[in-house]
């Protein structure tokens, strides 16, 4: 039980629609907050492609291959590791698991590879079974740059840094090698209600 | 890319404030005795948790506004709508205690090895981990040469206003006032666009390394800028006040 803070009080009281739907220790934001550690990419859509497998035996599709892959609507709520979820939050892209059954499912990790250098890692299973997605339109709209467009990771189940912006391929692997934040401190997995933050929790 | 040596897991500890001190008109530096502090480096941020009466808990990152080796003091901005900006730059007070955990963030961090030329770019708050990073310089006695350009709405918002109307050898400062400019201001009037960027950062060929960070808006359009003028991106770290938005 932590100490009371003294003098402090609530300010915020989340709606009784919202019950649930927070996980501890974040709060809802109505803004779409942006995060990232270096200058955003901005990728003609004529030299994009994306990949899926192993190293020398990819599947690989250009945007307009991309494009033309089975799509869904996605209405889902986020938390990003620095506190702020965001409800209700309206994408349309292509399910990892279409993905991988073209590709090939052929081990049990991902690395995310990211135009700018930006890596994260995932098992496959947290990308299988409709709970992950690779969206190039957000509330209707083409994917803005600074969100992660042309395409990004959408893996709402957890934190949003492991959904990641500019996404270029998913390697696939036989070890959970650490990617670009879970090598700096943040948690290998990034489940938010149980609130992995950072290594260990 | 090589990442920091992974710590032991972060544990929430209490830490006692020394001293709240104003650095503008709604910013405050928090000044703090945290017992089992483990260092940090120049750059990185803490957690800090927040408990009322009921049990409700906050969470908040905050960036360390103070060099390594120096007690951990935090700048922060006061939001009108924030649940515990205000409580931190209005109500804490010496003799209180919060609970924090950190240092966290090992990427926007900068090391007298890591070299330079440094440039740094703030917008509003975003000054705080720069500040950090220059103490540091300074305390380790590094002559790294560095050009810090802050941009400010008014000469009144302008944080750590003394400290850097003072600024170590090799430091140069420039500031920009984008909303009102006292009489005679000798500084730049504009928000940071690609032509006041050419007169103060330093050429793409000297390989320097930019940190930059505030909002949203300013990191986009000055990472953009420097990369158009040469920059290679991995050179460009950036750091985004747009994530506590509303705090």
């Amino acid at each position: 039980m932590s100490p009371v803070s003294r003098g402090f009080h609530r300010r915020r009281q989340d709606p009784a629609e919202n019950a649930g739907r927070v996980p501890p220790g974040q709060y809802v934001t109505r803004d779409f907050p942006v995060l990232s550690a270096g200058p955003t990419p901005h990728t003609p859509l004529g030299g994009w492609s994306f990949s899926v497998g192993r190293p020398g035996r990819q599947k690989t599709w250009s945007w307009a291959e991309f494009r033309a892959l089975p799509s869904e609507d996605v209405t889902v709520d986020i938390h990003c590791v620095t506190k702020w979820t965001k409800l209700d939050t309206a994408w349309h892209g292509v399910s990892v698991d279409t993905l991988l059954d073209l590709a090939g499912h052929d081990g049990p990790f991902a690395m995310a590879h990211c135009d700018g250098g930006y890596t994260t890692n995932l098992p496959v299973e947290d990308l299988t079974g409709g709970k992950a997605w690779v969206a190039y339109a957000y509330d209707g709209q083409p994917l803005e740059p600074e969100h992660g467009g042309p395409a990004r990771l959408l893996v709402p189940h957890l934190y949003f840094w492991k959904s990641a912006k500019w996404v270029r391929s998913l390697e696939l692997m036989d070890t959970d090698d650490p990617g670009f934040w879970e090598n700096y401190g943040y948690h290998i997995y990034g489940d938010p209600w149980r609130e992995q933050r950072y290594a260990g929790d | 890319m090589a990442g920091t040596a992974l710590r032991g897991r972060l544990t929430w500890q209490a830490a006692k404030v020394l001293a709240v001190s104003a650095e503008t008109a709604t910013v405050r530096t928090v000044t703090l005795d945290v017992p089992d502090w483990p260092g940090h480096q120049a750059g990185q941020h803490v957690d800090i948790r927040l408990t009322d009466e009921d049990g409700y808990v906050a969470e908040r990152s905050y960036s360390i506004a103070s060099a390594p080796g120096e007690p951990v003091a935090l700048t922060v901005e006061r939001l009108d709508d924030g649940e515990v900006s205000p409580y931190l730059t209005d109500e804490l007070r010496a003799g209180d205690e919060l609970e924090l955990r950190g240092p966290i963030g090992g990427y926007f961090v900068w090391e007298p090895e890591d070299g330079g030329p440094l440039l740094l770019l703030a917008g509003g708050s975003g000054i705080v981990p720069l500040r950090s990073i220059l103490r540091h310089r300074e305390r380790t006695g590094s002559t790294v040469p560095v050009r810090l350009l802050y941009s400010s709405r008014t000469l009144d918002d302008v944080i750590y206003r003394g400290e850097l109307d003072n600024p170590a050898a090799g430091v140069e400062i420039f500031h920009t006032l984008t909303r009102h400019q006292p009489p005679g201001w000798p500084g730049y009037a504009r928000r940071v666009d690609a032509t006041l960027l050419a007169e103060v950062a330093w050429p793409a060929g000297l390989m320097p390394l930019a940190y930059v960070c505030g909002p949203t808006s300013f990191v986009e359009a000055v990472s953009q800028t420097l990369v158009q003028s040469g920059y290679p991106p991995q050179r460009v770290k950036t750091e985004r006040f747009g994530g506590t938005g509303g705090t």
